[in-house]
């Protein structure tokens, strides 16, 4: 393990009464982000890249952090020769707001009642949380990054950002993403809600010190992972093989390898989120739509940077259409946009495993960043 | 510059410095790596096959997955200085269509094609009674990709046909450029056309 461990740092900003004014007119503040960083700042600051992690990700992108059994969720690209050199760029990555994982989410003190937010959290949305990233961008005297990327929420956050700020980016790298949610997207977050908000436990949000909706919370984290996987990754990993028995046991308990792996999974997962920050988040990823207030095309009217699109053959969640519809557009607007489609059975966590194809793509991308 | 692919060679000396160019089935990238590094090209290419694609992001070059049939809808009217479609004309499902996009979002159009009524192959089908198998068409019928057989004279044909102006056509030989009869004697030809 390393002997330099990644600490994580925290920015706070927007105190009153200078809240930040969210998408939805609302006001917040104060706003803490807790961020990562990696590798050094060069002297004209030219070398920083911006990652933004998933939904149920956090800052802690990469490295290890004390007491970790497992390094940051994007370890195996962000270090010293890796596809996100650290040798060579400074790597910043924060979590959202909304979140649960240190910066301000409905789990945070509000500091007007002493009380969690719960419920009283605004809804916000994927603007706003760039918005919040752009503060840190600012405060760490970054003007332009060399690159913002993500796969999944984290995509749509890169490809959100080259439009909001054109002036501060000079590339980005969008992975198993889209331009909006769709709504086969947004029908699969719903289920997850709704499986959150009918556990008595949820008790309206305002769940804090007591007993969590921890059963609500693992059927949302069970549904995620089916639409994670591919059926092919499934059969693969697990086909019909029986758990810890010989033959069925014509009850109800578990039979399937497949059936412990979720619950293992949703378990864990119960352990690390907050309920509602599962629900502020996938709101905010079904609220998004690039194209809200005009066509595709014209969304992507003065955008600069350059890009590079990746996708997977068997992600069903975020399918490789959706990302050729977003080329097309880029494409009609003259942009230097590169697109591939990488065969894999990963699903949509390829983004997370795939990644022979992923950092040779992504090494050399940023070679060819001027 | 020897070790240059002669059509490649070619294809460089017909395309003026500082253009826009999109190389249509550009494989690993070689012509447009060439090309920027030569002339100081803008370059893009579409490339079906993922292997490639590595090898072109690698390069530098701006590229698409995807296939050619479909690919040219993506870009406005007269995106490009040149279209290079070297070499894939006879792979593509429709050729006439795929010309006339290439010519719609491309000021100019390169066109490489193999010709299939070479002198070797024209004595093959006479005195052997098969399909031929030469330099310029290495395979058997049972595996080849083409899918499309056509001389050069079919293609002057083709264009003359719809009012497609030939600036330029260069055709080679075994080993070097043929001036005298190239439809019998050359394996390859290039075309610099445009609408």
């Amino acid at each position: 393990m390393s002997e330099n461990f990644v600490e994580p740092q925290f920015f706070t900003f927007a105190q009153p009464p200078n809240e930040l004014v969210l998408k939805s007119g609302v006001k917040l503040g104060p706003v803490t982000l807790a961020y990562e960083t990696y590798g050094k700042l060069n002297a004209d600051r030219s070398n920083a890249i911006l990652i933004f992690h998933a939904l149920t990700g956090d800052a802690h992108a990469a490295g290890w952090q004390k007491g970790d059994k497992s390094p940051g969720w994007w370890d195996a690209m962000i270090g010293p020769g890796k596809a996100f050199d650290t040798d060579k760029y400074f790597v910043i990555c924060s979590n959202v707001i909304g979140g649960c994982k240190g910066s301000t989410g409905p789990a945070s003190i509000n500091p007007a009642t002493g009380k969690p937010y719960g419920l009283s959290f605004p809804v916000i949305t994927i603007e706003d949380m760039i918005v919040a990233q752009k503060h840190l961008i600012d405060y760490l005297g970054i003007k332009q990054l060399l690159s913002a990327s993500g796969g999944s929420m984290g995509g749509l956050m890169a490809l959100k950002w080259a439009v909001m700020y054109p002036g501060t980016l000079r590339s980005s790298i969008l992975i198993a993403t889209n331009y909006r949610h769709t709504a086969q997207q947004i029908a699969l977050h719903e289920v997850a809600r709704q499986a959150i908000m009918s556990d008595p436990d949820w008790q309206n949000g305002d769940y804090y010190g007591k007993s969590v909706p921890a059963r609500g919370l693992a059927v949302s984290r069970m549904i995620g992972h089916i639409t994670y996987m591919s059926e092919r990754s499934m059969e693969e990993k697990f086909g019909r093989k029986l758990q810890n028995k010989e033959k069925l046991g014509y009850d109800f308990s578990h039979d399937f390898e497949v059936e412990g792996y979720l619950k293992y999974r949703s378990d864990n997962f119960v352990q690390r989120f907050d309920a509602n920050s599962y629900l502020y988040l996938s709101k905010a990823l079904d609220y998004f739509d690039l194209a809200e207030d005009t066509d595709l095309q014209k969304a992507f009217k003065g955008v600069k940077s350059k890009f590079l699109i990746v996708t997977f053959t068997s992600d069903w969640l975020y399918p490789s259409y959706q990302s050729k519809e977003m080329v097309k557009a880029m494409k009609a607007n003259n942009l230097d946009v590169s697109y591939i489609e990488i065969a894999t059975d990963y699903g949509h966590d390829s983004f997370l495993v795939e990644i022979e194809g992923q950092s040779k793509l992504v090494t050399h991308f940023l070679n060819n960043v001027k | 510059m020897n070790d240059i692919r002669i059509d490649h060679k070619f294809i460089i000396e017909m395309i003026e410095p500082n253009s826009h160019v999109l190389d249509l089935g550009c494989g690993d990238g070689t012509l447009l790596d060439l090309l920027m590094k030569r002339k100081n090209c803008h370059a893009t290419g579409i490339e079906i096959d993922e292997k490639e694609i590595y090898k072109c992001v690698e390069r530098g070059v701006t590229v698409s997955h995807g296939d050619v049939d479909t690919g040219l809808a993506d870009y406005s009217d007269k995106r490009f200085d040149y279209v290079i479609l070297n070499e894939s004309l006879q792979e593509i499902l429709n050729p006439e269509k795929v010309i006339s996009e290439a010519l719609r979002v491309g000021k100019r159009v390169i066109v490489g094609i193999p010709n299939f009524c070479n002198i070797a192959s024209r004595l093959q089908i006479f005195f052997l009674g098969q399909v031929p198998v030469t330099k310029g068409l290495p395979y058997k019928w049972y595996n080849t990709p083409n899918l499309r057989f056509l001389s050069i004279k079919d293609f002057r044909h083709f264009c003359a046909e719809r009012s497609i102006t030939v600036e330029r056509e260069r055709a080679i030989g075994l080993r070097k450029e043929v001036f005298f009869k190239r439809n019998l004697f050359a394996y390859i030809a290039i075309f610099l056309i445009r609408k």
